[in-house]
């Protein structure tokens, strides 16, 4: 499941002060998405919007143009990733980020520096290790 | 707005595909060495199509190869494949011992002072 956002998202993408330990989405809506730092420390980026598996996951994108955590949080985006059976074995994985310009000023660039390869390009590529059971845990 | 999607194969769990017993027996047997279906047979209380049809299940789940050799396919575990699951297993122990270590400790203690 995208809910094992720990093991997708790499340590490197850090708004906090210190390594991160472990990013976790919380599995029920109105759940917060954080990164937690070695020393306790949380960086809350976004809310769990909806928490439907094994179809649906919702949360918001609480951080800016400026890859900072935004403080008016009408101002967020959504990102949502739906999962639907083709068939037994295989499921059709579907990442969507949309009410960017939500963001303001700037969601262009917010948009560019999502859509580049380290982006979601990224998560999703490992994302898809993930279910060949090519990533292991760091 | 931006959207991503792929398709994704699940590979069926070693774990789940093991809990059969006549597929654990294979995979035992395969571990002490390669082997055609009809050896696999001659040692199973069950059919050579019931055989063949376990490993083409083991083998597309990655636990098991198969090799050309002569007019028989050769079948053997993937070695590496099975590492993963070893290594699952010991990140379950690893913890489950330090959970071990968290729960005595107090139980030390409350010896130590019925010594004192």
């Amino acid at each position: 499941m995208f809910a094992d956002l720990d093991r997708i998202k790499p340590r490197e993408h850090n708004m906090l002060a210190v390594p991160i330990e472990k990013t976790v989405l919380e599995q029920h809506a109105g759940g917060d998405v954080y990164d937690r730092g070695i020393d306790g420390s949380i960086c809350r980026w976004g809310r769990v919007l909806a928490f439907d598996p094994p179809a649906r996951i919702a949360f918001t994108w609480d951080i800016g143009p400026d890859w900072q955590l935004i403080t008016d949080l009408d101002r967020a985006s959504e990102v949502e990733v739906t999962f639907v059976a083709e068939d037994e074995q295989r499921t059709r994985v579907t990442l969507t980020h949309r009410h960017i310009d939500r963001h303001g000023e700037g969601w262009e660039a917010l948009q560019a520096g999502l859509d580049a390869p380290d982006g979601w390009p990224l998560y999703v590529g490992r994302y898809e290790a993930l279910t060949r059971g090519e990533l292991d845990a760091s | 707005m931006i959207t991503y999607a792929f398709v994704a194969a699940y590979q069926s769990d070693a774990w789940t595909l093991l809990g059969d017993p006549s597929r654990r027996a294979i995979v035992e047997r395969l571990a002490v060495g390669p082997c055609s279906v009809a050896e696999l047979a001659d040692h199973m209380p069950i059919s050579r199509p019931a055989v063949s049809q376990h490993l083409k299940v083991l083998r597309e789940a990655g636990l098991v190869h198969d090799q050309a050799q002569g007019r028989h396919r050769v079948y053997s575990i993937d070695a590496a494949r099975l590492e993963r699951y070893r290594r699952q297993l010991d990140q379950f122990w690893s913890a489950a011992l330090d959970n071990l270590k968290v729960a005595s400790t107090p139980a030390t203690e409350e010896h130590e002072r019925e010594i004192g």
